[in-house]
């Protein structure tokens, strides 16, 4: 199916019209309870983010980089993952976190400022958030690598925005993947900002998914606010890569809905007018549509969605809140495998400073 | 055997792949053609091309690779062919490799061994001499290894190989094939963060690396003739540094001369006289020397020999520090 739209004409596989009006050919054909359960994680998402928001205002978390908008790319991408695969993410990722059943607690506890949240539990094959801009692009393929020469049969996954296709780590680890024909899925998450600057100032390309082309393996555009077309781009890219076929680049042409991160103002860059016109895109509401025209949305069902995506948050940020403190050791704990004697020195003159101040 | 350091590297490779099957080396050149210095002779060969990986011309892209390896349990070996080229990998390197078991609280570690050639001597390019360990020792989490002899190269190679933290193994491209000598045959480790007193002496404390160690050697011979009897310090990891060892040899005999050809100024020699003034202020008859490459770039091959410390140089510096 993935080649049936040429990044080279600049075609776009869409499931869902605007108006949540399904299109012939392309539905990904979930059963209903699936369905339902895409939008329940959509919903949480979006709470969680919103939360996260409310959070860092009242001074109770630090810089947060906000997902809204980003709930298909993320939940459809996810959604379409086995419990086997990898994932290398970027920092705009909530929605990945939540579906692949990262602790949601763990997740605002490093975002208050604790490493300790990112602490992977055992049993999810999740690399830490990378923030240096696309340098999680060639660890995906190197991870790859070794799933091949494993024989592991999974597929690695890493997520990036448009401003990292700008990067070398971009086309190194694209270029490797393709020498190496590595089991990779690239997600471009193409919101059309790297904070300020557009996405037209990022490439002269006509899109970003016929780099692929170039590195001599398919590469495709999806609507990025429509979570069944990235699902089900994702399905097919992600099997190919399981069995041996190659890598596929996806290009998930979204916006982000809010600022870069908290600490940026995005009215200083963007009209009012392009927002509203991207509000009405919303991913979550076009979801909701198609969902209610097939009899599987009403409001008894948003309510319970919604009242539990409130509970959810709210037992993480209570359990997130009640974590303790990271204390002198815990930041000088996990830099070697065994402290050098000099390490220990310095921990024990910073002990020593602390408790002769409490005196 | 008696054999070359090159060929001590390469042997330390060869058991560690038989033994381990996570082991295995990629970079530019190391498969069919063996590595432009034949570190890898061979090992394309012997376990094939997916473990003996050619890959493209990037060495952000061989070390990110690297990384992403440790995430399924590998242990790569990458090499970058010459220390002036390890830049592009800094942000992987630095950023990434060296912090990534702090990152997410020991749940990823990232047990890989840079290997590069490194430092002057050789008559070379420009960017084929440099000697910039120091960038490397600033950065917590890494390890930073150079040998000094074919015996410490494979028994230090082995160790970082086996050590669960990324380590940058700095290959004296002068000493490759300088000398001969007996390695054993089978494979041992020269322990990490342990330095050697590799001359025994009572007047003067010379702390060295890498090909600095034979300068200082000959220096110390030249010396003797002058009746001044030097000891000398091996420092093999550079960084976590043996502090230990270092201070006792300085307040042994209560003079203390550092050499590297690396540039002077925050050159790691810095950091060795502010260690040795801390802690052994007291024991010494003068200040802590240092023999150093001049804050220049390294010259080309014609001007070479201005810039590299020889023994003469050592030797001229011991008898400043004994008239003091």
């Amino acid at each position: 199916m993935i080649e049936r739209f040429d990044p080279l004409k600049g075609e776009k596989l869409r499931v869902i019209d605007e108006a949540g009006e399904p299109l012939a050919g392309f539905d990904p054909g979930l059963p209903d309870s699936e369905l339902r359960l895409v939008y329940e994680r959509m919903v949480r998402t979006r709470a969680a983010d919103a939360k996260a928001l409310k959070l860092q205002r009242q001074g109770r978390f630090g810089t947060y980089p906000p997902s809204r908008g980003h709930e298909a790319v993320q939940v459809g991408l996810t959604s379409a993952m086995s419990r086997g695969d990898w994932f290398f993410p970027y920092f705009r990722d909530l929605g990945m976190y939540i579906t692949l059943g990262y602790p949601l607690a763990d997740y605002y506890h490093l975002w208050m400022g604790n490493e300790a949240g990112l602490r992977t539990p055992d049993g999810l094959n999740i690399y830490p958030i990378s923030i240096p801009v696309g340098s999680q692009i060639p660890q995906a393929v190197g991870a790859a690598m070794a799933a091949k020469y494993r024989k592991l049969g999974i597929a690695v996954v890493t997520t990036f925005g448009d401003g990292a296709t700008s990067e070398g780590d971009f086309h190194e680890g694209l270029n490797f993947a393709g020498v190496f024909r590595t089991p990779n899925v690239f997600v471009c998450v193409n919101n059309q900002f790297a904070i300020s600057v557009p996405r037209a100032r990022q490439t002269a390309s006509a899109t970003i998914a016929q780099k692929a082309v170039a590195y001599g393996f398919p590469g495709v555009q999806v609507d990025g606010n429509d979570v069944l077309a990235v699902y089900a781009a994702a399905r097919e890219a992600l099997g190919n890569a399981r069995d041996g076929r190659g890598p596929t680049l996806i290009e998930a042409f979204t916006y982000r809905m809010g600022d870069h991160t908290t600490s940026d103002d995005a009215s200083r860059y963007r009209s009012k007018e392009e927002l509203q016109e991207w509000e009405r895109k919303d991913p979550l509401l076009r979801f909701r549509m198609y969902l209610a025209k097939k009899g599987l949305w009403d409001e008894a069902f948003e309510k319970e969605v919604q009242d539990a995506a409130t509970l959810f948050v709210e037992k993480a940020v209570a359990e997130a809140e009640a974590r303790p403190s990271a204390t002198p050791d815990d930041i000088f704990a996990y830099t070697y495998a065994v402290m050098p004697p000099d390490l220990a020195a310095q921990l024990a003159d910073l002990k020593a400073f602390i408790s002769e101040s409490r005196r | 055997m008696i054999m070359t350091m090159v060929q001590a590297i390469n042997q330390a490779l060869a058991q560690e792949m038989e033994k381990d099957d996570r082991v295995l080396v990629l970079g530019e050149d190391v498969g069919r053609d063996g590595g432009v210095f034949r570190a890898t002779e061979g090992l394309f060969e012997r376990f094939g091309p997916e473990r003996v990986i050619d890959t493209p011309l990037a060495e952000s892209g061989i070390i990110g690779a690297s990384i992403g390896m440790t995430a399924l349990g590998l242990r790569p070996v990458p090499e970058v062919q010459f220390m002036g080229f390890i830049y592009p990998a800094f942000n992987q390197i630095i950023s990434h490799a060296a912090r990534m078991r702090n990152r997410t609280r020991g749940r990823f570690t990232v047990p890989l061994t840079v290997r590069t050639p490194y430092g002057a001597g050789v008559k070379a390019l420009e960017h084929h001499s440099e000697s910039t360990e120091a960038l490397f020792c600033q950065i917590p989490g890494l390890t930073v290894v150079v040998p000094s002899s074919p015996y410490d190269a494979k028994g230090l190679l082995i160790a970082s190989l086996r050590s669960d933290d990324p380590v940058i193994f700095l290959e004296p491209t002068k000493l490759y094939r300088a000398e001969k000598q007996e390695v054993h045959d089978e494979p041992y480790q020269v322990p990490l963060r342990k330095a050697a007193v590799v001359r025994e002496g009572k007047d003067l404390t010379i702390i060295a690396w890498g090909a600095m160690v034979p300068v200082a050697r000959r220096a110390a011979e030249a010396a003797e003739a002058e009746g001044v009897d030097v000891e000398i310090v091996d420092l093999r990891t550079l960084s976590p540094m043996d502090r230990e060892t270092v201070v006792a040899a300085a307040k042994k005999t209560g003079r203390a001369l550092v050499v590297h050809e690396a540039p002077k100024t925050c050159g790691l020699g810095a950091e060795i006289a502010a260690t040795i003034g801390e802690s052994a202020l007291l024991s010494l008859n003068g200040p802590v020397m240092r023999v150093t490459g001049p804050d220049i770039t390294v010259p080309l091959p014609k001007s070479e020999d201005f810039y590299y410390p020889g023994p003469e140089r050592v030797l001229r510096a011991i008898r400043k520090l004994m008239e003091y």
